[in-house]
């Protein structure tokens, strides 16, 4: 017995039909690449990027402030946090930049209906039912469109008409690859299982024997980076990292959670190689958290954030922000960060110029109903 | 036999390949009532609440010692044994729980009732991601689940919130009311304590009233405050432990007033006196009888049994069946039964990794599993007791129909098959399982297998069976 990925890399019998039209388009065209990376249960961005020269930040954060300790100077006023050390370098190497107090159009404090807002860019939960991704992949070449998940499910930021893929490593034993090829045989008219099947065998074979935990940071930027790289590889991906929903203790769990954030960036720049020249990489979350730490030493539920972004493509080595102050009377609604930038304005404004399409087309296609505020202009270098 | 077909599968956790197909599908359905068992043998053996906190204290006096006498102590590698054979232990027990909960689901003759239990433990859900909470989410189930499925509403709300499971998960055992003893002590020693509201905003948006059930930020800090006290017992951590009546059993629910923010409250427009434990009590039985609720509750039914779009004459019938009854739960599922909605032949719903993992087993005639369930889920990407978020595993096609997924389940198939005792003629089962229902090319495709086996692994990943 064969095994599946020798065999589809043979690709020489019935199922050279499945997988061949698309590996025949890819071609060297543009070599941008494109990762999202969100960050679900709302990241504290007061904790990743520090407003530590704010004259309010050392009484209000109580506790939490010391997490500036140890951390890289942003200038004069912000503080990278310690455990950011791959980001600290990028920043150096003015390959980072932050936008601080930002937020989709999502007011109330639902993780699940923020997620959704942000993903799908509606101007409420769940009234659009795909995400501003899909519809942006629509804007590119046919051979520059590839997207992948890189979970078992597609993210909602990734659903929509354009076809996209999924792929998370799995430690089940392989199924053999005739039984693969009589499971397409039976899913050959079948409308919905059909296309699923053809990513999926396609994608098991681009990912080799690929086998680890997605939970773990460098694990994920690894993985992500085999699939971004190569002929017929996909060139936007996105990624999921989860606990972010500091409620207590935040201290010593945010801080492990950034380093494994910070190991996936590092693992994604060594394993794209020189790729990572043409890539930009954007982090981004729901909400943020309140600016005072609750009464069990974490944080709720809040408003604006920082988004991240990363990458050889970025003009960084700065941070954006019309800082919206701490002191009481500037928070949103007393107790949170207040946005002065739309999440959207960021995300479209970064994807305009990196693939080098009109900006009012992006953020029409992207974002069509949503509050999005002006595209940001000078994110990326061109 | 086409709606015995539907009623087995839609309703029920699918047939099994000996199971006659009931004569009158709505009566089987209704049977179920009498016949669930709330404990049935299966689980026997899993740990109860008293042995799992026993443990948990043990360990947590331990580590405590441990850092006190830092360096004192035994050797490294005795520690490193010691904290081996807890992570082993845990993880033993959360097999055993997963194992039973499986087996329950394959042999019981409830099948309707035993999804409406996973449906359950998945909308109050927790997630077992550290040692505490991997050794109680099962508990959460069997204990506050299974014995009220069959009551009311009302009653499930307060047997869930009062479970150490929950309080656990949304830390509701920190959460202390600033102005009581216990905080202002805190705050005269210049310690800060207070308010956590996960589990009251988690209560509003997911477990009653709904995202957009009409509550707004004051209300989710009433409904914190009303909770302070609310606690777990003999767990050797957490605030106030101190002030635990010794004749409280470790791990069961436990007031502390020392800790309960004083005076009356406001939630919804509606007041509520102070009455310690009764305060938060008396808010958690009327949000169950909100019309919101009712909304909520119906929705999710719906959208589990109908599809991701269910009709709003459905919905509006459940919640309809709900008000009228003042959420007794047996009325509702009724409604389901009766609705022609249900009783099409086209499938409504694509199998979650959980439904489809039991209706194969069934289909392949297993009555156990009890080691392997647990990673067998994992793998196909719905970890057992663990969603990773309070608002449990999400209940839509999109989310479980990805082209990943697929290939899992087909990993997963050739693996059950591979470990089917009698396997049986794939082309019989299939005719047997879904009579007139099966395509054409789903027939071929089995027929055509090289193995009875391959036949087999092809019938668990037809279209047919992978939709409901």
């Amino acid at each position: 017995m064969i095994d599946r990925r020798a065999f589809l890399s043979f690709a020489g019998l019935g199922l050279a039909t499945l997988i061949m039209p698309r590996m025949a388009l890819a071609r060297a065209a543009t070599e941008k690449r494109f990762v999202l990376v969100i960050q679900r249960g709302a990241a504290d961005g007061l904790s990743t990027v520090i407003p530590s020269g704010d004259p309010g930040f050392a009484s209000v954060r109580g506790a939490l402030a010391e997490d500036a300790e140890g951390g890289t100077a942003l200038g004069e006023f912000f503080t990278l946090h310690p455990a950011l050390a791959n980001t600290a370098s990028l920043y150096r190497d003015r390959q980072a930049l932050f936008v601080q107090a930002v937020a989709s159009g999502y007011r109330e404090r639902s993780h699940f209906d923020g997620q959704n807002v942000l993903e799908t860019a509606g101007t409420g939960p769940y009234r659009l039912a795909d995400g501003w991704l899909n519809r942006f992949l629509g804007l590119l070449p046919p051979q520059d469109n590839e997207a992948i998940g890189l979970a078992s499910a597609v993210p909602a930021v990734l659903r929509g008409s354009a076809a996209v893929s999924s792929y998370a490593p799995s430690n089940l034993p392989d199924a053999n690859s005739d039984l693969l090829l009589r499971v397409a045989d039976m899913y050959e008219r079948d409308p919905v299982l059909h296309p699923l099947w053809s990513d999926a065998l396609e994608t098991s074979e681009m990912a080799g024997d690929f086998s680890g935990n997605l939970r773990n940071g460098e694990t994920l930027g690894t993985l992500a980076a085999r699939l971004l790289s190569g002929p017929g590889a996909a060139r936007i991906a996105v990624l999921e990292t989860g606990g972010w929903d500091t409620h207590r203790n935040q201290r010593g769990g945010l801080a492990r959670n950034l380093g494994r954030l910070d190991a996936t960036i590092g693992a994604l720049r060594d394993g794209l190689g020189t790729v990572w020249r043409d890539t930009l990489v954007i982090v981004a979350t729901e909400f943020g958290r309140t600016v005072a730490p609750n009464g069990t030493g974490g944080t709720d539920h809040g408003t604006g954030s920082v988004a991240m972004l990363m990458g050889g493509a970025v003009a960084g080595g700065r941070v954006v922000a019309d800082w919206p102050g701490l002191r009481n009377a500037d928070l949103f609604e007393g107790r949170d960060l207040r946005p002065t930038q739309s999440i959207y304005g960021v995300i479209g404004g970064a994807l305009a110029a990196h693939f080098g399409i009109d900006q009012g087309r992006v953020m029409r296609t992207a974002f069509p109903v949503a509050e999005r505020g002006a595209a940001m202009e000078g994110l990326v270098r061109v | 036999m086409s709606r015995a077909v539907t009623a087995l599968n839609r309703f029920g956790l699918g047939a099994r390949p000996d199971e006659r197909m009931p004569a009158d599908p709505e009566r089987w359905l209704r049977r179920q009532f009498e016949e669930f068992d709330p404990r049935p043998s299966e689980f026997d053996g899993v740990a109860t609440r008293t042995a799992i906190a026993a443990e948990l204290a043990d360990w947590y006096a331990y580590r405590r010692q441990e850092r006190q006498g830092e360096g004192a102590m035994a050797p490294a590698s005795g520690r490193n044994e010691r904290a081996v054979a807890f992570g082993e232990s845990g993880k033993r027990m959360y097999r055993e729980m997963v194992g039973a909960r499986l087996e329950s689901a394959l042999n019981d003759d409830a099948p309707f009732v035993e999804r409406l239990v996973h449906f359950w433990a998945n909308h109050f859900a927790v997630s077992g991601d550290n040692s505490a909470l991997l050794r109680f989410a099962g508990l959460l189930e069997f204990e506050a689940i299974r014995p009220h499925v069959l009551g009311r509403f009302a009653n499930m709300l307060l047997a869930v919130e009062q479970h150490p499971a929950m309080l656990l998960y949304l830390d509701q055992m920190q959460s202390i009311g600033p102005n009581s003893m216990f905080g202002a002590r805190a705050a005269g020693r210049g310690r800060e304590r207070g308010l956590n509201e996960n589990l009251g905003r988690e209560i509003l948006e997911l477990h009653s009233l709904g995202v957009d059930g009409g509550y707004d930020q004051a209300d989710v800090t009433e409904l914190s405050r009303a909770l302070t006290g609310w606690t777990v017992g003999g767990l050797g951590r957490g605030p106030g432990q101190r002030f635990v009546d010794s004749e409280s059993r470790p791990g069961d629910f436990v007031f502390l007033p020392q800790l309960h923010e004083p005076g009356s409250r406001r939630l919804l427009g509606r007041a509520y006196p102070e009455a310690g434990v009764g305060q938060a009590r008396s808010m958690l039985a009327d949000l169950a009888a909100h019309p919101s609720t009712a909304n909520h509750v119906a929705t999710k039914l719906a959208r589990h049994f109908a599809g991701d779009d269910p009709p709003a004459a459905l919905v509006q019938r459940l919640v309809r069946a709900y008000r009228e009854s003042d959420g007794s739960l047996p009325e509702i599922y009724q409604a389901l039964i009766d609705s022609r909605e249900l009783w099409v032949e086209t499938p409504l719903k694509f199998k979650s990794p959980w439904e489809w993992s039991v209706s194969a087993m069934r289909a392949l005639d297993q009555t156990r599993f009890r080691q392997g369930i647990a990673g067998f889920s994992r793998q196909l990407g719905q970890a057992v007791w663990q969603p990773r978020s309070p608002a449990g595993f999400p209940d839509s096609d999109a989310h479980w129909l990805g082209s990943d997924a697929l290939m899992r389940r087909v990993d997963g198939a050739q693996r059950l098959v591979a470990r089917a005792q009698n396997p049986a003629d794939p082309r019989q089962l299939a005719a047997a399982l879904f009579g007139e229902r099966m395509s054409a090319q789903t027939l071929q495709a089995i027929s055509r297998a090289e193995s009875p086996g391959q036949g087999l692994a092809l019938l668990l990943v037809s279209p047919e069976f992978l939709w409901r």
